[in-house]
């Protein structure tokens, strides 16, 4: 165990010395805001119960420092050893909490009813996990493909590759097909998986639901007009040996640009397979 | 039999020190101080072997790309990593404090039921030999997580029958131990020592005992599901032939949030003695503590699916389980006021058993905090199975659990073995600890609010940073925590006497006593003075 360390040790001096490639982390600390008003209002949630957590953490570790700081015994305090219950003090600090709770619960309450929603949605795709990678189903359209890490990074993740994986643009989280999105599109996914439970998840969507055999799961997201892009997450629920390689990869794009690939490529599906079985990887999902 | 001629020509009080000696005393043992201290080593034992575990899982993590184990192996290191900790580290040491301080703090002789308490001691080593090795099996250890939900558990090969049967005797063991608790508590009292009398590290420990009767046959029963799902050909939990994978969730978690609890209410407890003792004034509030504890205790059964809002849940059940779980902010909330308030006003001083539990204190809070914000469901789809919430239970169970029961061992050593320990070195110990804790697992929320999910062994490189932070304070806490047998060892070995009341604002029966410690202890019951003298509360 001690000798695991220092060998990692060492590999931090190796890491640190050709520091110039890879981006830094550090400055990665929050949540994302997301790209989706949802997105944004779990963020504002978010930084809401953090910050009433801050004050109360002000307030309460405030009296706990200045208690540890005013009461030594070396400074001379005398403990009074008759102050053991104060019915009033325990019912404050027992109903503030209660109104503090309530306070956030009802948001909290409101974002998840509109979370919930999925009414009024304009194109619904089937998500399926598999060990592992994901299959999309574009179910109004015919268009079906298979998702995976790419060749490349599935080398460079090989014990041994010899591959400096900083060197590779986005490692672990980038497919052969990403998921082709509309923005400004309220696109409804159907969940399930064939093996066992996986999780899809795209932090900048806010969504994420478990991949359950025999269930269908839903969720939905709305991407902002004007943020066309690409979204990356990977899967979250433990789901065997390559659990950690499973990314996803969704492509926001115009609705016009959307209709555009959808069209070729269906019609480049239907030439290039027999009906039954899900159609080769489309070349063209990388056009957008 | 020789034994009892020898008593009975050297009257009742002669046979205090005799004891079978050798491997006998240790394998035959019915005292509870002998299988208190068997417990107690059994738990540091498996604190290191699960914090190798941690070593190997923090070292792959430490840049990203795989070095050292493969996936596989490292999707069992996290398995087990977790079962020893709770099963092996965490519950052990609560049962084996638990052993030695209950009779002493009520005022009986023993445990109520001796044998039974020599059984459920002996059970573990051989459930956990057979966890263990289950690394050597073909296919490799559980590598589906300790939540063990199916279908993936289902693919474990040849170890999986091991970590049923292994599960199932940790289990067995612990409602033993329960049951021997509840009976002593509720029979063996010394006269005077009503219920709300009683140590509050007595009545955390009550609580927890029925949490544990109540919920690990729940266990039992799920992993037995498992089991037939695998060999006799039922579908529980196979969609495909009418099964529901999604129930094993709700019964695994049925039992798993409670078993949360059974984890850290013991700690409010010892907490709860500590703190009094070295403030030099009685808790505060200490019915309230009381009462805080048994409705943490009752809400820990109708806050179960809030582990899995992410399985797809309908609204309503959202909305319940995300209202259930805020309430518990409320008695964990008094408790630290009462805590806080206890400090008050108070004439401190700082020796190790305080500065842990004063650790225990901040850090508790902070993984409060984050349970809070986990609770709130539209924020926990982003939170859900990443590392923020590893952060969270970490910031729990580590300075929440496992430093509360190294307060209560540098509390009570010095009653145990008559002599004090190095408090210098114990002093550097809290430091240590407390200083990489926080480097260990603070940068994890990071990690968790970027994205990186929990249980994977190799990551995007935007999370290289944060990761080699959180693996430096592993190896540090790591390393730090070799001090602690060192202590003891050296406290054992040469610590020089102490007084039989060993802190000076030390109260309760346990003090009361002499030290050395006679092999058998409150043979009669306290008088009615010393009972009072001790429950200062």
């Amino acid at each position: 165990m001690i000798r695991k360390a220092l060998v990692s040790l060492a590999a931090l001096a190796a890491t640190l010395s050709p520091a110039a490639h890879a981006e830094s982390g550090w400055h990665l600390l929050n949540m994302t805001q997301g790209v989706t008003d949802i997105s944004r209002k779990i963020y504002s949630l978010h930084m809401l119960i953090f910050w009433v957590c801050v004050i109360i953490g002000i307030v309460v570790f405030g009296v706990m420092i200045y208690s540890l700081l005013k009461f030594r015994k070396s400074q001379g305090a005398v403990a009074d050893t008759t102050m053991v219950h104060n019915t009033k003090v325990e019912v404050v600090w027992t109903v503030i909490p209660v109104a503090i709770l309530v306070a956030m619960a009802v948001p909290a309450a409101n974002t998840l009813v509109q979370l919930e929603d999925t009414r009024n949605t304009e194109l619904t795709i089937k998500v399926t996990g598999y060990q592992w990678g994901w299959q999309y189903d574009y179910l109004d359209n015919g268009v079906v493909f298979f998702s995976r890490l790419t060749r490349e990074a599935d080398a460079a993740r090989r014990m041994g590759s010899g591959v400096d994986v900083t060197k590779i643009e986005h490692y672990l989280r980038d497919v052969d097909n990403p998921l082709i999105i509309p923005v400004d599109t309220k696109v409804r996914l159907l969940v399930t998986a064939t093996d066992v439970i996986h999780a899809w998840w795209v932090p900048e969507l806010a969504i994420k639901k478990d991949a359950i055999p025999g269930y269908v799961n839903e969720m939905w997201f709305k991407v902002d007009a004007d943020k066309a892009g690409t979204y990356r997450g990977q899967c979250v629920e433990l789901c065997g040996r390559d659990h950690g390689f499973m990314p996803i990869v969704t492509k926001a794009v115009s609705k016009e640009e959307f209709q555009t690939w959808l069209k070729t490529t269906a019609a480049a599906q239907k030439q290039a397979s027999a009906p039954q079985q899900p159609a080769a990887a489309p070349a063209v999902a990388n056009a957008g | 039999m020789a034994y009892d001629s020898h008593a009975a020509t050297h009257g009742h009080d002669a046979h205090d020190d005799h004891k079978p000696h050798g491997w006998r005393r240790w394998v035959f043992a019915t005292n509870h101080k002998d299988i208190g201290t068997m417990y107690l080593i059994f738990s540091g034992l498996m604190f290191f072997i699960g914090g190798a575990m941690a070593m190997v899982i923090r070292a792959e993590l430490f840049k990203p790309g795989l070095q050292f184990v493969d996936p596989q192996f490292f999707n069992s290191m996290t398995t087990m990593h977790a079962l020893f900790m709770i099963f092996g580290a965490v519950m052990p040491a609560w049962t084996g404090l638990a052993n030695w301080q209950i009779p002493l703090q009520v005022g009986a002789p023993d445990m109520a039921l001796p044998r039974l308490n020599n059984f459920s001691f002996w059970i573990l080593p051989f459930a956990f030999t057979i966890l263990l090795s289950t690394i050597f099996v073909p296919g490799g250890g559980p590598a589906g997580g300790w939540t063990l939900y199916p279908p993936l558990v289902l693919q474990t090969s040849e170890a999986f029958p091991m970590v049923i049967f292994a599960i199932h005797l940790m289990g067995a063991s612990s409602i033993l131990g329960a049951i021997n608790v509840i009976v002593t508590i509720m029979n063996m009292r010394a006269p005077g020592m009503t219920l709300l009398r009683m140590p509050l590290f007595v009545w955390s420990w009550l609580i927890t005992a029925y949490l544990l009767i109540a919920v690990m046959p729940v266990l039992a029963g799920a992993v037995t599901m498992l089991l037939t799902d695998h060999f006799f050909g039922t579908t529980f939990f196979t969609a495909a032939g009418g099964g529901d994978p999604v129930m094993f969730q709700h019964i695994f978690w049925f039992f798993g949030h409670p078993e949360v609890y059974i984890l850290i209410l013991p700690a409010f407890g010892i907490v709860s003695e500590i703190i009094p003792a070295f403030a030099r004034k009685p808790i505060f509030g200490y019915e309230a503590m009381v009462y805080a504890i048994a409705s943490i205790a009752f809400l820990s059964f109708i806050v179960w699916a809030h582990h899995m809002f992410t399985v797809g849940m309908p609204l309503a059940g959202q909305l319940f389980f995300m209202l259930s779980t805020m309430l518990i902010a409320i008695p964990t909330g008094v408790k630290v006021f009462n805590w806080t308030a206890t400090m008050w006003k108070s004439s401190m001083t700082f020796e190790p058993p305080m500065l842990f539990a004063l650790s225990f204190l901040f850090l508790f809070t902070i993984g409060g905090f984050s349970g809070l914000m986990l609770a709130i469901v539209p924020a926990d789809f982003q939170y859900h199975d990443t590392y923020f919430v590893v952060a969270h239970f970490h910031y729990v169970l580590v300075p929440g659990a496992i430093f509360s029961i190294m307060a209560g061992v540098y509390y009570w050593l010095p009653k145990w073995t008559s002599k004090m320990y190095d408090l210098k070195l114990a002093t550097i110990h809290f430091w240590l600890s407390t200083i990489f804790v926080n480097v260990l697992f603070f940068p994890q929320h990071f990690l968790g609010l970027a994205g990186m999910p929990r249980r994977i062994p190799d990551y995007a490189t935007q999370f290289t940073d944060w990761n080699m932070v959180s693996s430096i304070g592993a190896f540090g806490f790591g390393l730090s925590q070799l001090l602690f047998p060192y202590i003891i060892w050296k406290c054992v070995k040469s610590g020089v006497p102490a007084p039989s009341r060993a802190w000076e604002g030390a109260h309760g029966l346990e003090w009361e006593l002499p030290s050395p410690l006679p092999y058998h202890t409150w043979e009669e019951p306290p008088a009615m003075d010393v009972i009072a003298k001790g429950a200062a509360h």
